[in-house]
């Protein structure tokens, strides 16, 4: 059955649409995410990036058309799939209260490899500071240290990554992406920037932007 | 290869933490943050000490009292304490990586309503005797008064813990949280009062004590189940 089932692609996106409060963001957008390429969705601020993401990683029921990892539709495959994922979201996920080692070690790391991943974010020196005292740019990197681990799940998912990141961050981070997808892993992530890794597709999500003035025509608009 | 590689990779990173280690990390937090601990306590401790002021120094009037006061007021420490369960983890994104974990949330309500029993209820509950001594509280009521705080505070940490995880999302939530947890608060304070009261009267209290672990143990068992889909709920707004 495992073998039978098993698709060339790890997400497959088919006729999406999303909406958010009633309003309807975008519709009819497909993707596919075979093992070792990434999407980069773009779009304008309110175009629907984030709750693009929430859907994808289930989080958002309000969805229609389909969503398959590898193969199985969603919601039967989410147990599976979440095992596979690592969600970096606008909420970085870091908590004040603990150092970054703690965080990194809350995730699930070993100290060594936690050591690691902090130096290579140029964390060093930082490691049993409390992260509420550390700045918003720091916070940002104790969260992206999860992708510098030696063993991260297949998909990330990640919104927003280069943000807030210096010139050397960003360049890093590219790096790290570029390994990822290597080792055969997958990605989605929105980004404002151009991002230059093989094996990438851009998504814009105004090409699938419904069309306001049409849908109230057709008397489907839902006020609210 | 690769597969091979990240089979590997989401037994290593992605199973998070086990709950010795989540229980360990939720205290540490509860621990580093000692304002939080102290003022539950600061509050008990004062307004029971102001109620001699109120009422009259009259010991026979303050032992009639006391069991009624010293719990109502343990109840309001809990509450107010209980505001903050969730939320610095819903704002920095802690909750939703909860929520998307292989583990049940349920553990991690669990857990976190425990945690706060450990740092506000179980004091209340042990400096109750010493509050007693101050409001002439009969000495035939301490044991129970002590017994009956320490089920009754556990099972206010989990049922407002429903509470805290139903109005995380709003930013200024305010009264609600009490209007909602109070009434889900009352068997708890009938049980717990009358057994004090019982034993001060020289009955049989064992019976009271029995419901209040009772209500601990549904509260324990449903409690969590509530929470984990009420954080649901405010995540995806």
């Amino acid at each position: 059955m495992l073998a039978t089932s098993e698709s060339p692609y790890l997400l497959q996106v088919r006729d999406l649409s999303c909406q958010r409060d009633g309003r309807q963001l975008f519709a009819g957008l497909s993707f596919a995410l075979s093992a070792g390429s990434a999407v980069q969705i773009g779009g304008a601020n309110g175009a629907g990036k984030t709750t693009l993401l929430r859907t994808l990683i289930g989080s958002a029921g309000d969805y229609s058309g389909q969503i398959l990892w590898r193969g199985r539709q969603f919601p039967a495959s989410l147990p599976q799939f979440r095992e596979s994922l690592l969600y970096i979201g606008h909420r970085a996920g870091v908590r004040g209260g603990l150092t970054p080692l703690e965080n990194l070690t809350w995730y699930g790391a070993d100290r060594e490899a936690a050591m690691q991943a902090l130096e290579q974010v140029d964390l060093f020196g930082f490691e049993d500071s409390l992260c509420q005292h550390l700045s918003a740019g720091q916070n940002r990197r104790v969260a992206l240290a999860r992708l510098f681990l030696t063993a991260t799940p297949p998909l990330w998912i990640l919104d927003e990554p280069l943000a807030a990141l210096d010139v050397a961050g960003v360049a890093a981070l590219q790096g790290q992406m570029a390994v990822h997808l290597s080792r055969g892993g997958a990605m989605v992530f929105t980004s404002h920037q151009p991002v230059a890794l093989a094996g990438l597709q851009r998504v814009e999500l105004a090409d699938y932007a419904v069309d306001e003035f049409a849908q109230s025509a057709g008397g489907e608009h839902v006020f609210g | 290869m690769s597969s091979v590689e990240h089979a590997s990779a989401v037994g290593g990173a992605r199973s998070g933490p086990g709950l010795a280690a989540l229980l360990k990390v939720e205290l540490l937090l509860a621990l580093r943050k000692r304002a939080d601990i102290a003022n539950p306590l600061l509050f008990f401790v004062t307004v029971l000490a102001l109620l001699p002021l109120g009422v009259g120094p009259e010991p026979e009037l303050l032992a009639r009292l006391a069991p009624g006061m010293i719990w109502v007021m343990a109840l309001l420490a809990t509450l107010l304490s209980q505001e903050s369960l969730f939320r610095s983890d819903f704002e920095d994104g802690t909750l939703e990586q909860q929520a998307l974990a292989p583990q049940p949330l349920y553990f991690a309500v669990l857990i976190k309503a425990a945690v706060h029993w450990l740092v506000t209820g179980l004091p209340l509950a042990l400096l109750s005797p010493m509050l007693g001594l101050m409001l002439n509280l009969p000495a035939a009521g301490y044991l129970c008064l002590l017994v009956s705080l320490l089920l009754g505070t556990a099972s206010m940490s989990l049922i407002g813990a429903v509470g805290a995880a139903l109005t995380v999302a709003l930013r200024r939530p305010g009264l609600l949280l009490a209007l909602i947890v109070m009434p889900l608060y009352v068997p708890v304070l009938i049980f717990g009062t009358g057994a004090v009261q019982a034993a001060i009267d020289g009955y049989v209290f064992a019976p009271q004590l029995a419901i209040l672990a009772a209500l601990l143990a549904a509260a324990a068992a449903l409690a969590p189940l509530a929470a984990a889909g009420a954080i649901r709920i405010s995540l995806d707004n």
